[in-house]
């Protein structure tokens, strides 16, 4: 019986010349359970997603998306994410830089800060930085005395969406700045590189992977954020509501195939940005490797 | 024959790096005490100890990436410590070649060049004409788009070394050059280096724990133990003239026995011998090499003993024998076991030159 299954075994590998012998067991249960997961998971509701605005026809669905509401909401969404995650590359470099390469007291303190907007339900957040942005808070009045509306305008929703996203872009950076070789900046010295020219030429290109990485992480959250923006954002149409909160509106008027149609052209965007900043991190990680 | 031309180059050559007086602490754990020495220009020298001896401390000292806390450093009269890290020109090898892995071969060869002001920085055209050149000298032609990641262990090595030399430093500094690389790749390397060396004609100072290599390659030995030099000299002075009991073991195989010193004479058990004019008086410890032995009849001089067990292992015969109570495993010349040598046989064994240092009162 043994013999018969590896038999059939041996046969079956060389009719799958695509399939990489491993010594390692279980590749068919293990490839199995990942495929039922990810479907179940992932594929399904997206496709009865995509499936659904469908109903309307091709042109019905065109119709929808080009609606000058559900223009401006995706643009304002993916422009406003893009920005927030642009801003918190440098930002969460410098953090994740002094977390990891200084000793100083209450460290550890600003370490778990860090994680807060990841831990903080977004409605909370939400709560927070309305109270400081609003005309009458804290910060807003500030603002609002220089002219700077903050709070329910544009900029309130970039400051949220700064907000969450930045621990994503720190937590990715900060296992490089660890693991980063002490020694290959000495050796940079030692070849008369001065503090900067360490930086750029040495330390940057070493962290860039991971880097983009983070930066895309806080951008797919920024995408899909709901709870936070929607109190800071004064969800004036066509102006500040952004596409999440538009799929909420359209479900709430029984517009279920509207609905659809937008979260599928989110979909479509996020994956499309997904792929393209996936690509750009593989072929600046293989120079390292291969 | 191999000290003639040491002794010659010893008187011919300069001075060019003196370090006196260095002490460095981290923390309460003294890494260095009070260390002098001095090589002389272009001289080749080994900086010898077991871990934690303090050596590759000394080696960061002198790149500057280390601060000492005590002492001076001149290179070519100059006041080394003085100088930032990065306008010392030293070049410096780290143990794991510390590469630049998202650069090339070749980008990695000419950062030294590249990086500096862009008013004395070689154009472009020559700074491909260097990286080939030093690749050419490296044997590794050819391989300049490789990365760092695609090459074997030695390979990597010598990039490091080529990188190292192509800012023309005025001194060569290498952490265990050849501690990561398997004991074939280390032998071909060594001579490699040391033709390297007598070519690029730099002063150059390596970190070993390896006494072999430090003998066979070096001009000059340092042997440091706990922060502390025990013995500078050349290989043959070093190996021969041992300082200490620590030098003597750290160099070689070596079997120790309890003996004493009075009116001239050696007597280690029931074997007596002249002593040497200048060894200690009274109890010392005598150390002898295992290859440095007569085997004798019973009735001749030297130590009594009785062999254990005897094996043939390539060129050396091993001959286990039990002397006052201890095993030493004694070594004769192969590749065939001396005649009527077996397990059980009584004999006396000679050492031919033992070294007498003065006892250490036991720890």
């Amino acid at each position: 019986m043994s013999d018969q299954t590896r038999h059939i075994g041996s046969v079956e590998l060389r009719r799958r010349p695509w399939l990489q012998h491993s010594i390692l067991p279980g590749f068919g249960l293990s490839l199995g359970i990942t495929l039922t997961y990810l479907g179940a998971i992932v594929v399904l509701p997206l496709t009865a997603l995509a499936i659904r605005p469908w109903e309307l026809g091709l042109h019905g669905v065109w119709h929808e998306l080009s609606a000058p509401r559900v223009a401006s909401a995706l643009k304002l969404s993916f422009g406003l994410s893009a920005l927030a995650a642009l801003l918190n590359a440098p930002l969460g470099l410098l953090l994740a830089w002094t977390l990891s390469r200084y000793e100083f007291p209450g460290r550890r303190i600003l370490d778990a800060l860090v994680d807060l907007p990841f831990a903080l339900p977004t409605a909370v957040a939400g709560l927070a930085l309305t109270a400081i942005y609003a005309p009458n808070g804290p910060l807003g009045s500030l603002a609002a005395k220089l002219g700077i509306k903050t709070a329910y305008s544009a900029l309130g929703i970039f400051i949220a969406l700064v907000f969450i996203g930045l621990p994503f872009v720190v937590r990715s950076l900060q296992p490089v700045l660890q693991e980063l070789d002490h020694e290959v900046e000495e050796a940079a010295t030692t070849l008369g590189a001065d503090a900067r020219q360490r930086a750029v030429r040495v330390i940057l290109p070493a962290m860039a992977p991971s880097l983009i990485s983070g930066v895309s992480l806080a951008f797919a959250r920024a995408v899909g954020e709901y709870g936070s923006v929607v109190f800071i954002a004064g969800n004036l149409p066509g102006k500040t509501e952004i596409a999440p909160l538009l799929i909420v509106i359209k479900l709430e008027s029984y517009d279920y195939a509207g609905a659809a149609a937008v979260g599928v052209a989110m979909v479509a965007i996020s994956f499309g940005s997904l792929v393209l900043i996936n690509g750009l991190q593989l072929a600046l990680a293989k120079r390292g490797k291969a | 024959m191999n000290l003639q031309p040491t002794a010659n180059t010893e008187a011919k050559s300069p001075l060019s790096l003196e370090i006196s007086g260095i002490s460095k602490s981290f923390g309460r754990f003294p890494a260095l005490r009070n260390v002098s020495l001095q090589a002389r220009d272009k001289e080749f020298l080994a900086l010898l100890g077991p871990s934690g001896s303090g050596k590759t401390t000394l080696l960061r000292v002198l790149a500057g990436l280390e601060r000492p806390d005590a002492g001076d450093v001149r290179f070519d009269g100059e006041d080394f410590l003085s100088i930032p890290v990065r306008h010392r020109r030293v070049g410096m090898v780290f143990q794991q070649y510390a590469l630049f892995r998202h650069m090339s071969v070749a980008q990695n060869i000419a950062f030294g060049l590249t990086v500096r002001p862009r008013s004395v920085r070689p154009s472009k055209s020559e700074v491909a004409d260097r990286v080939a050149d030093l690749l050419c000298l490296v044997q590794l032609e050819g391989l300049g788009s490789r990365f760092p990641a695609q090459l074997s262990g030695g390979q990597r090595q010598r990039v490091a070394l080529a990188r190292a030399l192509a800012i023309e430093p005025k001194m060569l500094l290498l952490d265990e050059p050849f501690g990561a690389l398997d004991a074939k790749v280390r032998r071909e390397l060594r001579r490699w280096l040391r033709d390297l060396h007598d070519r690029a004609g730099v002063t150059t100072v390596f970190v070993t724990h390896d006494q072999d290599e430090a003998l066979d390659l070096a001009d000059r030995v340092a042997i440091l133990k706990d922060g502390e030099l025990r013995q500078l000299g050349a290989p043959n002075d070093v190996y021969e003239n041992p300082a200490d009991p620590f030098v003597y073991d750290f160099l070689g195989a070596a079997c120790r026995l309890p003996g004493i010193v009075e009116g001239g004479r050696l007597r280690v058990a029931d074997w007596e011998t002249k002593a040497e004019t200048d060894a200690p008086q009274g109890r010392v410890e005598v150390y002898f090499r295992p290859n440095e032995v007569v085997l004798a009849p019973l009735d001749g001089a030297g130590l009594a003993g009785e062999v254990r067990a005897v094996a043939a292992r390539g060129p050396d015969v091993r001959i286990e024998c039990l002397i006052e109570g201890q095993i030493f495993e004694l070594e004769s010349r192969g590749p065939g076991i001396p005649a009527g040598v077996a397990p059980g046989l009584a004999l006396r064994i000679k050492p031919l030159r033992p070294k007498v240092y003065a006892a250490q009162p036991r720890v």
